[in-house]
């Protein structure tokens, strides 16, 4: 061990960022390219009867409007969502029926504009309600999760129970929105498709095109070689790169399809929104007796994705009686994906803000509560945990906060027009791991090469996978060199699940340390090309584990809710985080805060509308859609725990791009109730809301 | 505009008059990172796609093409501007600096880059070139005395403002980063004032 691990290396891809060098899926400029600009169904639900282009095909420089009548025939799909421009079915408002491709953007947006669609539109039903006829329990949810767990009386000790918490909670839709929108480039050259985009696995994008195209996967290169953020939007391919890749076979020129921000909503997936009601019994002293999470959610008529909401409720706690519980209803709206901890962030929003409830019920600390409740076992499936250390986090998190001797009392910090109030509230993320292959080479000139297909969408996997391959060769960090975001490396899965580094690094690992191996054995000057070593972790990375692995963390937030505007200010956030070996203490702390970040979103601004005349979004850019800003963020803080689990990977490495998110919203709902004495039980806490709550309470 | 100075041209898949005119478009000259080019420019065309697509500075970039991201900020005349919300005719003669030319000529990085590289202050890189941009402009506006919304109103009128945190976040809040790298952007704006 050379000790790379673990250090705060600077991103390899650092220089090409700022000095604006660094190319992104809409940025190649190949010789002919041309631009397109896609058509979004108006009607929530029906049948296009008539495209009529002939507007379209005279203005200047559009090339060709492709529609299901002229589209190429695809494959059908395992995601209905790729099967675009294939037939007249119009499945939700802002599906795409046509795509205008011209020689230059402005060209393509102006023949968009032309293209003129008739519709025979059909009844539409987009809207959610917790007693909606469709609602179903799906066998399984996302994750293969399964749809319902039940254990023991979950009623019956609910009824009987001393303390008893009986809450609705509803986290709205919300939106990835990556800075970087989808966008893809493709060309064709001799039945040869090389495509660039935007996405978090180009493995998974080579696979879907080589599938619709009927084309063998060796016949296509997908690269992503810098990609905008995804946050699980760009999971698994989405329309533009089956867009960019039609067009530019129609038109036998390379065309570029970036999708305009306000169509992402409708067709990239979505966080469906979730509709909680949790019922917490517990004796006296707080031990919980009975926990039941029930989860309504919304699904699309083409895709079956379910918020696995109810799911960290498995983990989190010891209940013997116990139910979770999802229902889901297909209705007219746009399909939901992966929204960045998917099922924890809703999920642990509900929980996290119930646990509070019942510790007011109690008149007990809230941290008190938790640890009183911590279990022996994973409570669903009675597995040893790996490791779990919330109670650590929980205890270190309220040191470095200053949680001892705070005043429970809600209402009562006034300063001025400000109410003052702090929360607490836990995390967790389930340790996720694929195969991946990797390779490792060593050069005559000293240097190392390793290759494999990971994304870099933001995480500095290339830094960290060199610092995993430097170790495992036991040279220094600079020696290595690393070749990721193009699938004709070493395949491997996607970033996601915060599952990216330790999948690839399992693989990194491997085919560096075979390498050491090989070359203790080698004697002489190497060859010219070099000695190199393989590593395939199929049957090792995903083996099924004997423990429960899970990432825990504890969230404090601080905040000032103004009482004349309604408005929440949170001053400080502060996240304490198990979750094994931090590979590199620089952007791994960069990925915890960001992940606060976006909780400090869904707990404060964002927040989308299906609306229910129009089938559509409401809240369908940045403008309405409202991401946290600068001043929206006051100090975050991120600290972690030391863990030493030996039942993960060869670096001990349990995922961090999502925990950050997970608990923070209740964290911040649990202060604002403390400051405020009004329990808030929707997000966002938009001053709206939270000025006639306070009012509503008052009056 | 100076009449004379437009030239009309016939571009590609424009039928043009029987003059040889077209109306819709104009040549256009801008000093980009302190180089003249002349461009026949589409009257639609906005300054960030003739930086992206004419000029292949595709550092400048397309977030929400609104004005409502930042992810295209560039400095006009030494001012931020989003460059997606300017028609490139209207900017004839103008100055304009991409972040690829906020280093000059040298291989050195402007100091506010390496701020960045030093504090982490970015993830997936696409509003990076724009915060950089950003901040750049806000270190000239506050030098210049202009106040912002949490400027001391009792702040002596034209002179310099000094940046603390709040303001600093308060006059960045243009700039969109869903990464969340809020906290080190700051810290790394805070680093570079003299």
């Amino acid at each position: 061990m050379t000790g790379s691990v673990g250090a705060p290396a600077e991103r390899r891809e650092g220089r090409e960022k700022v000095s604006g060098t660094a190319r992104y899926a809409a940025e190649y400029h190949v010789p002919g390219r041309a631009q397109a600009w896609p058509v979004p169904a108006a009607v929530a639900r029906g049948r296009v009867t008539g495209v009529d282009t002939a507007a379209a095909l005279t203005v200047p420089g559009v090339l060709a409007v492709l529609t299901h009548e002229n589209a190429p025939r695809l494959r059908e799909p395992d995601d209905a969502t790729l099967a675009v421009l294939q037939d007249p079915r119009v499945p939700h408002r802002g599906w795409f029926v046509a795509l205008v491709v011209a020689e230059t953007l402005e060209a393509a947006r102006a023949g968009a504009a032309a293209v003129r669609v008739a519709y025979d539109a059909e009844g539409h039903d987009v809207a959610l309600t917790a007693s909606h006829p469709g609602l179903y329990v799906p066998e399984e949810a996302n994750a293969g999760a399964p749809g319902l767990r039940e254990q023991g009386d979950p009623d019956g000790a609910f009824d009987s129970a001393a303390a008893r918490v009986d809450v609705v909670y509803r986290v709205p839709p919300l939106h990835n929105h990556p800075m970087e929108p989808h966008a893809s480039t493709a060309r064709w050259e001799d039945g040869r498709l090389t495509v660039h985009t935007s996405s978090q696995g180009t493995n998974a994008v080579r696979a879907a095109l080589a599938g619709l195209f009927g084309l063998p996967e060796e016949r296509i290169v997908v690269t992503a070689e810098h990609v905008g953020g995804g946050f699980g939007s760009k999971g698994t391919p989405r329309p533009d790169v089956v867009l960019a890749a039609m067009a530019a076979r129609q038109t036998g020129r390379p065309v570029t399809v970036s999708l305009p921000r306000r169509y992402l909503p409708a067709v990239v997936g979505h966080r469906a929104p979730t509709l909680h009601r949790l019922r917490l019994g517990a004796d006296e002293d707080g031990h919980l007796s009975s926990l039941t999470h029930e989860v309504g959610t919304h699904t699309s008529r083409i895709k079956e994705f379910v918020e696995h909401a109810a799911v960290p409720a498995r983990v989190m706690y010891a209940a013997p009686h116990r139910r979770t519980v999802h229902r889901v209803a297909a209705l007219d709206v746009p399909s939901p994906s992966w929204m960045r901890a998917p099922g924890e962030a809703p999920g642990m929003y509900a929980l996290e803000s119930a646990m509070d409830e019942l510790a007011t019920e109690l008149d007990m600390d809230p941290i008190e509560l938790r640890v009183r409740n911590e279990p022996d076992v994973e409570p669903d499936s009675g597995l040893p945990f790996s490791s779990r250390h919330l109670v650590e986090c929980l205890r270190e998190g309220a040191r470095r906060f200053g949680w001892a001797g705070r005043d429970p009392r809600p209402g009562t910090r006034r300063e001025g027009p400000l109410l003052r109030g702090t929360g607490v509230a836990a995390a967790t993320y389930p340790v996720m791991v694929g195969p991946s292959t990797a390779a490792a080479r060593a050069l005559p000139d000293g240097t190392y090469l390793v290759r494999v297909n990971a994304t870099d969408i933001g995480t500095g996997a290339r830094t960290v996978l060199a610092q995993v391959g430097a170790d495992a060769l036991g040279v220094p960090l600079e020696r290595v060199r690393i070749e990721i975001g193009s699938s004709e490396l070493p395949s491997a899965p996607l970033a996601g699940g915060s599952s990216g580094t330790a999948s690839w690094g399992w693989a990194v690992h491997e085919a560096c340390a075979r390498l050491a191996r090989r070359l203790a054995e080698h004697t002489g000057p190497l060859p010219e090309q070099g000695v190199e070593a393989r590593a395939d972790t199929t049957g090792t990375a995903d083996a099924e584990s004997e423990r429960a692995r899970h990432a825990f963390g504890a969230h404090f937030a601080e905040v000032a809710v103004d009482t004349v505007s309604g408005e929440v200010r949170v001053g400080r956030l502060l996240g304490v985080y198990a979750a094994g070996r931090v590979l590199n203490a620089r952007t791994g702390r960069s990925q915890f805060v960001g992940g606060m970040t976006m909780g400090l979103g869904m707990a404060l601004t964002e927040g989308s509308t299906m609306d229910a005349a129009f089938g559509d979004f409401t809240e369908s850019d940045l403008a309405s859609y409202h991401v946290p800003v600068h001043a929206d963020v006051g100090e975050i803080e991120a600290h972690w725990l030391d863990e030493d689990d030996p039942w993960l990977n060869p670096m001990g490495s349990k995922g961090i791009g999502e925990i950050g998110i997970v608990g923070t919203a209740a964290a911040i709902g649990n202060a604002v109730h403390h400051a405020t004495g009004v329990r808030f039980r929707e997000l966002p806490l938009t001053p709206d809301r939270v000025l006639t709550g306070m009012l509503g309470a008052r009056a | 505009m100076d009449t004379r100075s437009v030239r009309q041209y016939g571009p590609p898949g424009k039928v043009p008059d029987d003059m040889g005119n077209d109306q819709h478009h104009s040549e256009t000259t801008l000093r980009v990172n302190g180089k003249p080019h002349t461009l026949t420019v589409d009257h639609r065309r906005v300054l960030l796609d003739l930086l992206r697509e004419d000029l292949g500075l595709t550092g400048a970039k397309k977030g929400c093409d609104h004005g409502q991201c930042g992810a295209c900020t560039v400095l006009v005349d030494g001012r931020r501007l989003n460059s997606c919300l300017l028609f490139a005719v209207a900017l004839d003669g103008c100055d304009v600096t991409t972040v690829e030319g906020l280093a000059g000529d040298g291989e050195e990085p402007h100091p506010l880059q390496r701020a960045f590289l030093e504090r982490d202050a970015f993830q997936c890189g696409y509003c990076t070139p724009g915060q950089i941009c950003s901040a750049v402009g806000v270190l000239a506006e506050a030098a210049a005395g202009h106040p912002s919304h949490v400027t001391d109103p009792g702040a002596p009128s034209g002179q310099p403002v000094p940046l603390d945190r709040d303001e600093i976040r308060e006059r960045l809040s243009g700039n969109l980063c869903r990464c969340g790298a809020y906290p080190r952007i700051a810290e790394a704006v805070e680093d570079v004032i003299p």
